[in-house]
C-alpha cells in the first residue's frame, strides 16, 4: 500500500539521501529495507520537493543504493501499557526479554509535548533516598531534575541504583515506578543493573530500556525519548510516581555530536551541535508535576563529565538547564568512600521547597547551612596544614580539621544497602556538630541548639543531672 | 490580500516555501494546520519561514498563506497579570484549549475580548488629538490606571464621539472626524521600536532593595544591566529578587528558553507577594513570558521582542517598566539555531554576525524618555547571560558588556562558598554612580556617597592584603591591616551578602542599609582611633557588638535591635579605653 523508493543518491554516516518522492513529513518515520531482506528504522530530519534526508537509527552499515525505503507517514511511536512494568525493552522500545509483545493501549509520540508552564505545580514534595548526603545537603523532591555528575570508572550507578531501590516519600503508599534507559552503556554495566533489579524485585515496577554500546549510536537519540515517553504515560494516565534514571547523558551527547557532524552542520564548542541545549531541554524538562494531578516524572540523569571537567558542554549545558547537580568526586572515591559524594559543588535548588518542619524537620535547614559551613571550612584547613603543618592551627581551626575527617566518615560513608531515614541523617550530623564548640555554630539559631543539639538534651530525662553537671562543672 | 503558496522544504523550525510574495517578517500560515511563522529571508521566489510551532509530519506541498502583516502584540487593559508564550497566546487559554501539554495550531488572542473595562474619557468632543496622546483612562488593577491612547501609527484628528461606560477592548470609544474609529486595543509590530519624543538622562535609581545593588553598583531607571553567570550562581534568583522589589510600576518578567518549574514558581509566590511600592499583590504589577527551553525556539526569539514592546507600551503611558530578560543567551542560541539552518555564514562561535546588532537594537529600546502621550516613562533592561563553562570571553557576553552601563558579574567562587548574592565587587561595575550622585545625596543622605567609596576601597584593600595574608599569614600583618581585613569581612558578611530567601533580609530599604554601611563605617573609625591611641587589636577582636551587627539585618525592629548593638558597642569601646 505504501510505495517503496529505491532513490538513494547519497549515504553518508547515519544518513541517506533520496530523490524523487512524494511529499514526505518532516520527522517521518522510515522503513529501509535491506538486500538481505533486514529491516532499519529511520526518521526525516530535512524534507523538500527535491531531496529527504534520513537518519537511520540502526546506523547504516551493509547499506547500499539498491535498500527500498518507505515512508511510514507518521513520526515515531511508542507502544505503551501498564503492562510495559517489569519488561525489558530494546534501545528502540523492541522487547528483549521473552515476554509477549505490549498490547499497547496507545501509541504515543516520543517527543512528547511540552508541559504548559502554566500547568506545572512547583515541586515539593520530599523524596527520601536514604543517602545522606542527597537527604541531608542536597534534597531530592518530586518532579525535580536532579542529575549524577560523575567520571569514568566512579561509582554512579551503585548510586543511581541505591537511590532507585530506596526512595520513598514520607507517609506516603502512593504507586512508584522506575523507568530505565541506558544508552551506550556496557553488557557488564546493564548485567549489573538487571541482576539488581532481579535481586531486589524492583524489576516489577521497573521499565527497562537497554542501547548497550555495541548498538548503533544513532538509536540513543531516540532511547531516553522512548523511556521519558513510558514515564509520562505511566505518570499522568496511571497517577504513578515515576523516577527516571537516564544513564549515560554522555554518550547520548556524543550521538547527537555524531549526527550533527555527518549532516556538515556549523559546530558548536568542542564540536557538539549549537543545538544541543535545546535538545538536552527537550529530555530534561519533561521532569515535572502538574496541577490537579498525581502522578509524578523525577529525573536522575547520569552523566560522566570527559576528564572530569565540570566545564565541560555535556555538564555545562546540563548544569543550565537541570535543578542542581549531584557531584560524584573522584578524591573521595580514592580514599575509599562510598557513596562519593562531595556536598560542596553539589547543590538542589529544589531543596528549600522540600524540607522543614511539616515535611522533614525544622532543623533541617540550618543543619544542613552547618555541615556545609563547617565541611568547606575544615577542607580549606587540610590545605593550609599541607603548607604550615598542623601544629601551626590554633585549637578552634583543629576542631574543624577533625569536623571535616568525620563528616566525610560518619556522614558521607554509608553502606550500599544502609537506607538511613532523614531523621537518622540529621541526628548523626548533630552528633558531628557537637563535636564543635557551640559558639561556632553560628548558621544555626540558638532556639533549634536548645531543641536538638545534644548537649541540651539532658535536662529533660531527669530532675537530678542538671545538679550532677553543675557538680561535675565546679570541679 | 492573502497570498498563497506552498511548501518546498521543511527542516526543524525552518520552512521554505514558494509562491507567497511577502515583505520580510510578514506572519504566514503554515501547513493545513495553518501553524503561525515568519518570513526571515527572501531570495528570489523562495520565502524562508521560521515556525513558532512544531513542524512534525509538515510535507513539502502544503499550502502557506501570507497574512501580509507582521509579527504584532495586541496591547490594551488586560495585559497585567498575564501568562504568555513567546509570540503572546496566553497559556491559560492554551491550557483551556488543549489541556495540560502544548499541542500546535491552537490561536488565541493576547488580549480577552469578552471582558468589559470602565472607560472614562479625559478627552471632549472637538478636541484635537495627535497620535500617543490618551482620550481616556481605565482602571486596569486597583492601583494602577491605564492609560488609553491614539495609537501612534495612525493620523489624529478631531474627536468627533467619545463614549464613556463598559466596553470591551475592541469596541469603539472614539470616533475622529476624518472617520477613524478607536477602540482600547491597538496592534503594535514587535520588531519596530514605539516612538517617543526624546530621550531623557537617566537620573533616578532603580531601587532594589538589595544591598549589593542598590548600595555599590546601582541601575538608573531606564538604564541597562547584565548579570552573567554559569550555572547556579544566581542569576534566576538575583532576576527574580528585582521583579519583586524593585520600585517599579510594572514588572515585565521574560523567561527566554530557561526552566518551565522556575515560571511555575513566580506563578505560585507572586499573587501571595506584597509589592514595596503599592502594597498590592506583586502579580498585579507583572506580565510574564514564559518560552521555557522545551517550547519552540522561534517562538524563543520572538519572545524578548513580545516583551520589549508591552514594556514600551506602559512606558508610553508615564511609568516606570523593569524588564528581566532571562536569559539573552538562549534568545541568542535561538538565532544561532536558526541562522545555521539558514545555511547562513556564521560568526563567531557560529553566531550569525548580526548578533551585536541584534543586541544592541534591544538594549536601545530602554531608556528614560519624554513619551507622546506628554508623560515622562522608564524601560529598565535586565539581561540574564549564561555564558559557557562560566567563561565571559564568549560572544554574547563580551557583546552585551559592550553595551550595558551597568554589570554585575557572578562568580562561581562566591556561589560554591555560599556567598549570595554571589556578585563579584571587584569585577562589577555601574557606569550610573556618577548621573545617580545627586539624587542619592538628596534621598539617602549627603554623606551616602563618601561612605559607599570607603566601604568600596577597603574592600579593594582586602583584596590585595588577602595575597599577602597567602603568604605569610593574617598575624604578620601590622595590626591597622589587620583591623582593615576584620572590617572588609564584616562589608561581605553583614552587607553585601544577603537571604533572597530570608523573611525579612530579602527586602533592604535604602535607609537601612545606609545605616548598616554607617555602622559598620563608625565601627572601624573609632577601632583605629584605640589602636592608634595603642590598645590591643585583640580587645578590639573580642567585642561582642561587632559579631552581634551580623544578625541585626534579620530583626522585625530593625532599628530598635541597631540602636541596642550601638550603644553596646559603644560600652565595648570605653571598655578598652579602660
Ligand atoms: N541571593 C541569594 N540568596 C540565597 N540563595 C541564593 C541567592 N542567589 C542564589 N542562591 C542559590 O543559588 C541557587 C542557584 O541560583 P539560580 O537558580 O539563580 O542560578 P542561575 O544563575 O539562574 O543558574 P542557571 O543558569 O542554571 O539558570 C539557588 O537555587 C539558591 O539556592
Ligand atoms: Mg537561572
Amino acid at each position: 500500500m505504501t510505495k517503496e523508493y529505491k532513490t538513494i543518491t547519497q549515504i553518508s554516516g547515519p544518513l541517506i539521501f533520496l530523490e524523487k518522492t512524494e511529499p514526505v513529513g518532516y520527522g517521518e518515520l522510515v522503513q529501509i529495507n535491506t538486500e538481505d531482506g533486514s529491516t532499519k528504522r529511520g526518521q526525516v530530519l530535512d524534507t523538500s520537493e527535491d531531496t529527504v534526508v534520513v537518519q537511520v537509527f540502526e546506523g547504516t552499515g551493509g547499506l547500499n543504493d539498491s535498500a527500498g525505503v518507505v515512508f511510514t507517514g507518521e513520526t515515531i511511536k511508542l507502544p505503551v501499557s501498564k503492562d510495559m512494568l517489569g519488561r525489558i525493552l530494546s534501545g528502540s522500545g523492541e522487547p528483549l526479554d521473552e515476554g509477549p509483545h505490549i498490547v499497547p493501549d496507545k501509541r504515543l509520540d516520543i517527543n512528547g509535548a511540552a508541559m504548559n508552564p502554566y500547568s506545572r505545580r512547583p515541586p515539593e514534595e520530599f523524596i527520601q533516598t536514604g543517602i545522606s548526603t542527597i537527604d541531608g545537603t542536597n534534597t531530592l523532591v518530586r518532579g525535580q531534575k536532579l542529575p549524577i555528575f560523575s567520571g569514568s570508572g566512579l561509582p554512579h550507578n551503585e548510586i543511581a541504583l541505591q537511590i532507585a531501590r530506596q526512595s520513598s516519600v514520607l507517609g506516603s503508599e502512593e504507586e512508584f515506578a522506575v523507568v530505565f534507559a541506558a544508552m551506550g552503556i556496557t553488557h557488564e554495566e546493564s548485567q549489573t543493573f538487571m541482576d539488581d533489579f532481579e535481586k531486589t524485585g524492583a524489576l516489577e515496577r521497573a521499565v527497562v530500556f537497554l542501547n548497550h554500546a555495541d548498538d548503533p549510536a544513532v538509536e540513543r537519540m531516540i532511547t531516553p525519548r522512548m523511556a521519558l515517553t513510558a514515564a509520562e504515560y505511566l505518570a499522568y494516565e496511571h497517577d504513578m510516581h515515576v523516577l527516571v534514571i537516564l544513564t549515560d547523558m554522555t554518550n547520548y551527547a556524543e550521538a547527537l555530536r555524531q549526527m550533527g557532524a555527518a549532516r556538515e552542520e556549523v559546530p558548536g564548542r568542542q564540536g557538539y551541535p549549537g543545538y544541543m541545549y535545546t535538545d538536552l531541554a527537550s529530555l530534561y524538562e519533561r521532569a515535572g508535576v502538574i496541577k490537579g494531578r498525581k502522578g509524578s516524572v523525577t529525573q536522575i540523569p547520569i552523566l560522566t563529565m570527559p576528564g572530569d571537567d565540570i566545564t565541560h558542554p555535556i555538564p555545562d549545558l546540563s548544569g543550565y538547564i537541570t535543578e542542581g547537580q549531584i557531584v560524584v568526586s573522584r578524591e573521595l572515591h580514592r580514599k575509599g568512600i562510598y557513596p562519593p559524594i562531595n556536598v560542596l559543588p553539589s547543590l538542589s535548588r529544589l531543596m528549600g521547597s522540600g524540607i522543614g518542619g511539616g515535611k522533614t524537620r525544622d532543623d533541617h535547614k540550618k543543619v544542613s547551612d552547618q555541615l556545609y559551613a563547617g565541611y568547606a571550612e575544615g577542607r580549606d584547613l587540610r590545605g593550609l596544614v599541607a603548607i604550615v603543618g598542623k601544629e601551626a592551627l590554633s585549637e578552634r581551626d583543629r576542631k574543624f580539621l577533625e569536623f571535616a575527617d568525620h563528616f566525610e566518615d560518619r556522614f558521607v560513608r554509608q553502606g550500599r544497602d544502609e537506607n538511613r531515614s532523614v531523621e537518622d541523617t540529621l541526628n548523626i550530623s548533630w552528633d558531628i556538630l557537637s563535636e564543635l564548640p557551640i559558639k561556632q555554630l553560628t548558621r544555626i539559631d540558638d532556639k533549634i541548639i536548645e531543641k536538638y543539639h545534644p548537649a541540651k538534651q539532658t535536662t529533660s530525662e531527669s530532675e537530678y543531672q542538671p545538679q550532677e553537671q553543675e557538680v561535675s562543672g565546679e570541679q | 490580500m492573502e497570498v498563497k503558496g506552498e511548501i518546498y522544504r521543511v527542516s526543524g523550525p525552518v520552512v521554505i516555501a514558494t509562491g507567497i510574495r511577502p515583505k520580510m517578517y510578514d506572519v504566514v500560515k503554515v501547513g493545513h494546520e495553518g501553524l503561525m511563522g515568519e518570513v526571515i529571508k527572501i531570495e528570489g521566489d523562495k520565502s524562508t519561514i521560521q515556525v513558532y510551532e512544531d513542524t512534525s509530519g509538515i510535507e513539502p506541498g502544503e499550502p502557506v498563506e501570507n497574512t501580509g502583516l507582521p509579527l504584532s502584540v495586541e496591547l490594551g487593559p488586560g495585559l497585567l497579570e498575564s501568562i504568555y508564550d513567546g509570540i503572546q497566546r496566553p497559556l491559560q487559554v492554551l491550557q483551556d484549549k488543549m489541556g495540560d501539554f502544548i499541542a500546535r495550531g491552537a490561536t488565541a488572542n493576547g488580549i480577552d475580548r469578552e471582558k468589559q473595562w470602565e472607560f472614562k474619557p479625559i478627552v471632549n468632543k472637538g478636541d484635537k488629538v495627535e497620535p500617543g496622546d490618551i482620550i481616556g483612562i481605565v482602571q486596569e488593577t486597583p492601583n494602577l490606571e491605564h492609560q488609553i491612547m491614539v495609537p501612534p501609527n495612525i493620523q489624529g484628528g478631531t474627536v468627533s464621539g467619545i463614549y464613556s461606560g463598559k466596553f470591551t477592548v475592541d469596541e469603539t470609544v472614539c470616533v475622529l472626524s476624518n472617520g477613524k474609529e478607536l477602540s482600547m486595543l491597538q496592534k503594535w509590530p514587535v520588531r519596530t521600536p514605539r516612538p517617543t519624543k526624546r530621550k531623557l538622562k537617566p537620573n533616578r535609581p532603580l531601587l532594589t532593595g538589595q544591598r549589593i545593588l542598590d548600595g555599590m553598583f546601582p541601575v538608573a531607571k531606564g538604564g541597562t544591566a547584565a548579570i552573567p553567570g554559569p550555572f547556579g550562581s544566581g542569576k534566576t534568583v538575583t532576576q527574580q529578587q528585582l521583579a519583586k522589589w524593585s520600585d517599579t510600576d510594572i514588572v515585565v518578567y521574560i523567561g527566554c528558553g530557561e526552566r518551565g518549574n522556575e515560571m511555575a514558581d513566580v506563578l505560585d509566590e507572586f499573587p501571595e507577594l506584597e509589592d514595596p511600592k503599592a502594597g498590592r499583590p506583586l502579580m498585579e504589577r507583572t506580565v510574564l513570558i514564559a518560552n521555557t527551553s522545551n517550547m519552540p525556539v522561534a517562538a524563543r526569539e520572538a519572545s524578548v521582542y513580545t516583551g520589549v514592546t508591552i514594556s514600551e507600551y506602559y512606558r508610553d503611558m508615564g511609568y516606570d517598566v523593569a524588564l528581566m530578560a532571562d536569559s539573552t543567551s538562549r534568545w541568542a542560541e535561538a538565532m544561532r539555531e536558526i541562522s545555521s539552518r539558514l545555511e547562513e555564514m556564521p560568526g563567531e562561535e557560529g553566531y550569525p554576525a548580526y548578533l551585536a546588532a541584534r543586541l544592541s537594537e534591544f538594549y536601545e529600546r530602554a531608556g528614560y524618555v519624554k513619551s507622546n502621550s506628554g508623560y515622562d516613562g522608564s524601560i529598565t533592561v535586565i539581561g540574564a547571560v549564561s555564558p559557557p563553562g562560566g567563561d565571559f570571553s564568549e560572544p554574547v557576553t563580551q557583546n552585551t558588556l559592550r553595551i550595558v552601563k551597568v554589570f554585575w558579574a557572578l562568580d562561581a567562587k562566591l556561589s560554591q562558598r555560599r556567598h549570595f548574592p554571589a556578585i563579584n565587587w571587584l569585577t562589577s561595575y555601574s557606569l550610573y554612580t556618577e548621573s545617580l550622585s545627586d539624587w542619592l545625596s538628596e534621598n539617602v543622605a549627603p554623606d551616602w556617597i563618601d561612605l559607599r567609596n570607603y566601604a568600596m576601597d577597603i574592600l579593594e584593600e582586602e583584596s590585595e592584603l588577602q595575597e599577602i595574608v597567602q603568604l605569610v599569614g593574617s598575624d604578620a600583618l601590622p595590626e591597622s591591616q589587620q583591623l582593615k581585613l576584620e572590617v572588609a569581612r564584616m562589608f561581605r558578611e553583614y552587607f553585601l551578602q544577603q537571604n533572597a530567601f530570608h523573611e525579612i533580609d530579602r527586602y533592604c530599604p535604602f535607609y537601612k542599609q545606609y545605616k548598616l554601611v554607617q555602622a559598620i563605617h563608625k565601627f572601624s573609625e573609632t577601632a583605629n582611633s584605640k589602636l592608634e591611641a595603642g590598645y590591643s587589636i585583640n580587645d578590639i577582636m573580642a567585642m561582642e557588638s561587632k559579631d552581634e551587627l551580623a544578625k541585626v539585618r534579620y530583626e522585625e525592629d530593625f532599628d530598635g535591635e541597631l540602636n541596642k548593638v550601638l550603644s553596646k558597642m559603644d560600652d565595648e569601646f570605653s571598655q578598652i579605653g579602660g
